[in-house]
């Protein structure tokens, strides 16, 4: 379970979170949403440890994530997909995989073809570099990835972005499978509101760097989204 | 007699690497006018100002400044000559430099080495300098070094840095990033009080500013104007809230 | 209603001191106190200390570069020696017949046969010539030089390679005995300059006077340049040169002001180095040489003019020193102090003062809650100094209530 505290978190001389707190639970889907700005992805970075808060307290299963480093964190479970991708544009599909298998200094195997399951089309450009990739497979790719080092909280963020409505529903359906299994927990920043509809199982809402509204996604009617999420 | 644009934008397309970013833009704004902007990610907001400030061409269109001025066929640095200027989202002041010094660095004058290293500051200068710190809320503090300015003074003193070179047409790009509550309704005001004299395009999300300021508000998406209006008009408008909420995109 | 001065009345007062001591007061002990005196200035200390007053010259230039433009320039040495060259040729020629081969042709150029002298040596018999030379001849290098890199936009660390590829392939070219500027050896020997002998008292008092007045007068300029509304762009091109672009000024032309200028005062200083140090070689354009005038910088204080020069005076007393104290280990020294003062005092000798006192901040003992940060007490001119311990503090002014995540 990953739980953050009161984060209040500066950048530059501005405070960008003030007093954020969420929890996203074993096994569930939590989608954290907002308009631009609002420090959706902030609150992300401070998570995994790209950004030093100046208050609060970040738990993953009652562990305090505070003093380490991003990559102590992704090796205690922390699984980032960032906006962008970023994936290795240089490396080839199978070479971006096998990088997250060092992470934890494991051998190739049983995960890998795991992983290859879910995201079949990677199977077919193993051999293909990065860069040429569709943002679709790209995102596809990236989760993959994140997956590999057999994350406890696989975090993702806005991965709809730019990409073409099958794929959206591919990864829909992959994100539903994957918490199905019930190893992974989810969280997910998102704009694409059916989307967040489909998948997840609560929600937050963020505005000028706090949380506005909060609930199981069933409480997501139309006049929360109307106040917090359009004009 | 027919009021004039200060801005005409017609037919613009602009495509990078295939990625078509602005798609018949048409765009008419007033002299003296303060319109907001608003639109989704990838709605093309930064790459309009990018259009008009010369960074990029359009693949077509006309571009008009005032009355037949193409701004298509000039460069970067002559636009920024004929009065338009450009506030990025984060403030570039020169951090080493006092408030004054800043302001002085941006005024409109001879930007030769000889008068750079000769020419005193005049009376005149000192008192728009003394204006325009008064107008961006900094007139108490001419001597303090920009960089241990707060964020929000920071941008306004890269507002004032803007005003400096009497502007025609301001191009202020998320003034509100950033701020505290206090500051955003600051900036509002600063905004507002220098719509009239200066034509204003701003580009925001917070949405509380944006009420604050906005008379008219432009939406962006995809390239294209999608509508305009009152801020009331637009959040009832279906197309603004699906496009807002991603439903376009199954569309 | 007077203009902002460029010189405090305090740094006046300093700076008028100063001038006492160097320029009046050790010539004066050097000629009119007998040697037994223990307030005597030898010859060879008012040598040493002229050559001292000549680097402090050159690091002006390097600060001037360096700490107001953002131009670290690491061939400074090379207009150093140019100018050097171009005095060093005319005191050459004021040999005469006193040289070892007692001919009218510098002695290296009778070693490698000349027949007579090459035609570009000619007019380096008039000193004015040579004088001019001393200013032309880094100006002009330096202005081709930095015109090509700053229209080509060439900055920061490339920069800096290119300056350094720029004096090595001088050094190298100089070191050959057919450029016909003396080769490996250099000249040497030198006997008379403008009719006085080298070897006299007076002689190398009047050079040590001139080389204070020289350190002044640029020391001066310098003050006054970067007060100017130029010195403003020069250190806005410094902290964030696109940003200067963008208000419109053309700042490759600045650049080139200043690094010709730097040129120029480099070139003065070795002219007057020179005559001091009874040599020139190709060595002087090393490039460990330009290296070594860059610490001096670093370790008195960038971007303060001040501190270059107790920088370049300071470190060169301490090698002075080292290398007959420690022959065998002096460099160790000069290398654990340079380490030092990077990792240790980042604003060199100049900031130490502020160093010390922030650090003297840190540690004592809390008896009042946040001393005013010292940015804020700008604003305050004309207001009472901030409030001691004990008093109640003064209401914070009202905007400063507003910014409730502002820097105090």
């Amino acid at each position: 379970m990953l739980e953050v505290q009161q984060l209040d978190v500066s950048y530059d001389g501005s405070q960008i979170l003030r007093g954020v707190s969420l929890v996203v639970p074993a096994k569930k889907v939590v989608c954290l949403m907002g308009r631009n700005g609002v420090g959706k992805t902030t609150t992300l970075k401070a998570i995994v440890g790209l950004l030093k808060p100046s208050r609060g307290a970040i738990r993953l299963d009652n562990e305090v994530l505070g003093a380490l480093t991003s990559d102590a964190r992704a090796r205690k479970g922390l699984g980032y997909v960032p906006q962008g991708r970023d994936i290795f544009p240089q490396l080839t599909v199978w070479e971006n995989l096998k990088i997250s298998l060092v992470v934890h200094r494991k051998k190739a195997n049983g995960e890998l073809d795991r992983v290859l399951e879910l995201f079949p089309v990677l199977k077919t450009m193993l051999e293909r570099k990065g860069g040429v990739l569709s943002g679709g497979q790209q995102q596809q790719l990236a989760i993959a990835r994140a997956l590999l080092t057999e994350p406890k909280v696989l975090i993702l963020d806005e991965p709809t972005e730019g990409i073409q409505p099958s794929i959206i529903d591919q990864i829909g359906e992959t994100l539903i499978k994957i918490r199905a299994e019930g190893k992974v927990s989810i969280l997910l920043v998102e704009q694409y509101l059916d989307f967040a509809l489909s998948v997840a199982d609560s929600f937050y809402i963020m505005e000028r760097g706090s949380i506005v509204a909060e609930g199981p996604i069933a409480h997501l009617n139309d006049d929360v989204v109307r106040k917090h999420l359009t004009v | 007699m027919i009021p004039q644009f200060i801005l005409t934008v017609e037919g613009v397309n602009k495509s990078f690497q295939g990625f078509k970013a602005i798609s018949d833009l048409n765009f008419y704004m007033d002299v003296g006018e303060l319109r907001t902007i608003i639109g989704p990610n990838g709605a093309g907001k930064t790459t309009f100002l990018d259009l008009l400030t010369g960074r990029s061409k359009p693949d077509s269109g006309k571009i008009e400044f005032e009355r037949d001025t193409d701004l298509t066929l000039l460069n970067e640095y002559q636009i920024n000559r004929l009065g338009i200027g450009r506030k990025f989202q984060t403030p570039s002041v020169y951090t080493d430099h006092t408030v004054f010094e800043n302001i002085l660095l941006s005024l409109e004058g001879s930007r030769s080495l000889f008068a750079a290293i000769f020419n005193r500051i005049t009376t005149a200068q000192r008192a728009k300098i003394q204006e325009i710190l008064e107008l961006v809320n900094l007139a108490d503090k001419p001597r303090r070094k920009a960089g241990t300015l707060a964020h929000g003074q920071k941008q306004w003193l890269e507002i004032g840095m803007l005003l400096a070179q009497n502007p025609k047409l301001l191009l202020v790009d998320e003034p509100a990033a950033g701020m505290t509550d206090e500051e955003t309704a600051r900036t509002g005001e600063l905004l507002m009080g220098l719509a009239g004299k200066h034509s204003i395009i701003v580009i925001e999300h917070d949405m509380v500013f944006v009420r604050q300021i906005a008379r008219k508000v432009t939406v962006l998406h995809q390239g294209s104007v999608l509508c305009e209006g009152s801020v009331d008009e637009l959040q009832n408008n279906e197309k603004v809230i699906e496009v807002y909420l991603g439903r376009k995109k199954h569309a | 209603m007077s203009a902002d001065r460029f010189l405090s009345k305090r740094e006046t007062i300093v700076l008028v001191l100063l001038a006492l001591v160097v320029l009046v007061l050790m010539p004066c002990l050097n000629a009119f106190l007998p040697k037994t005196s223990p307030f005597y200035v030898t010859d060879f200390t008012l040598t040493v200390y002229g050559k001292y007053l000549c680097y402090s010259v050159l690091t002006l230039g390097v600060d001037l570069l360096w700490g107001y433009t953002g131009l670290l320039s690491l061939g400074q040495s090379l207009f150093f020696a140019l100018g050097g060259y171009a005095l060093g040729m005319h005191l050459l020629l004021m040999i005469g017949k006193l040289g070892q081969y007692h001919n009218d042709l510098p002695d290296f150029m009778v070693f490698l046969e000349y027949k007579r002298l090459p035609p570009h040596w000619v007019p380096f018999y008039h000193f004015w010539f040579a004088a001019a030379a001393v200013v032309w001849v880094p100006g002009a290098v330096a202005a081709i030089f930095g015109f090509l890199a700053f229209r080509s936009r060439i900055k920061g660390v490339y920069f800096s390679i290119l300056s350094q590829a720029l004096t090595y392939a001088a050094c190298l070219m100089f070191f050959r005995n057919d450029f016909t500027f003396g080769g490996n050896n250099g000249m040497t020997d030198f006997k008379f300059i403008l009719g006085h002998d080298l070897r006299a008292s007076a002689t190398q008092r009047g050079l040590f006077i001139a080389s204070g007045l020289l350190l002044f007068g640029s020391y001066l300029l310098c003050r006054w340049l970067t007060h100017t509304r130029f010195g403003k762009v020069q250190q806005a091109i410094r902290d964030s040169e696109n940003r200067v672009l963008f208000s419109g000024y053309a700042t490759a032309n600045f650049k080139l002001f200043v690094f010709v200028l730097a040129a120029v005062l480099a070139g003065l200083g070795d002219a007057l180095f020179v005559p001091q140090a009874g040599i020139i070689n190709p060595s002087e354009m090393a490039p460990d040489k330009s290296l070594e005038a860059v610490v001096w910088v670093a370790v008195g204080g960038r971007g303060t003019l001040l501190g270059p020069i107790l920088g370049a005076v300071g470190v060169n007393m301490l090698k002075s020193y080292a290398t007959r104290a420690f022959p065998n280990s002096w460099y160790y020294l000069l290398g654990g102090m340079f380490i030092f003062v990077v990792l240790f005092m980042p604003k060199g000798l100049v900031g130490l003062p502020r160093q010390l006192q922030d650090l003297w901040q840190k540690f004592r003992p809390r008896s009042q809650t946040n001393p005013v940060p010292a940015e804020e007490d700008a604003d305050k001119v004309g207001r009472a100094r901030p409030a001691e311990p004990g008093t109640p503090a003064p209401p914070p002014p009202r905007d400063e209530t507003v910014n409730g995540t502002g820097s105090l």
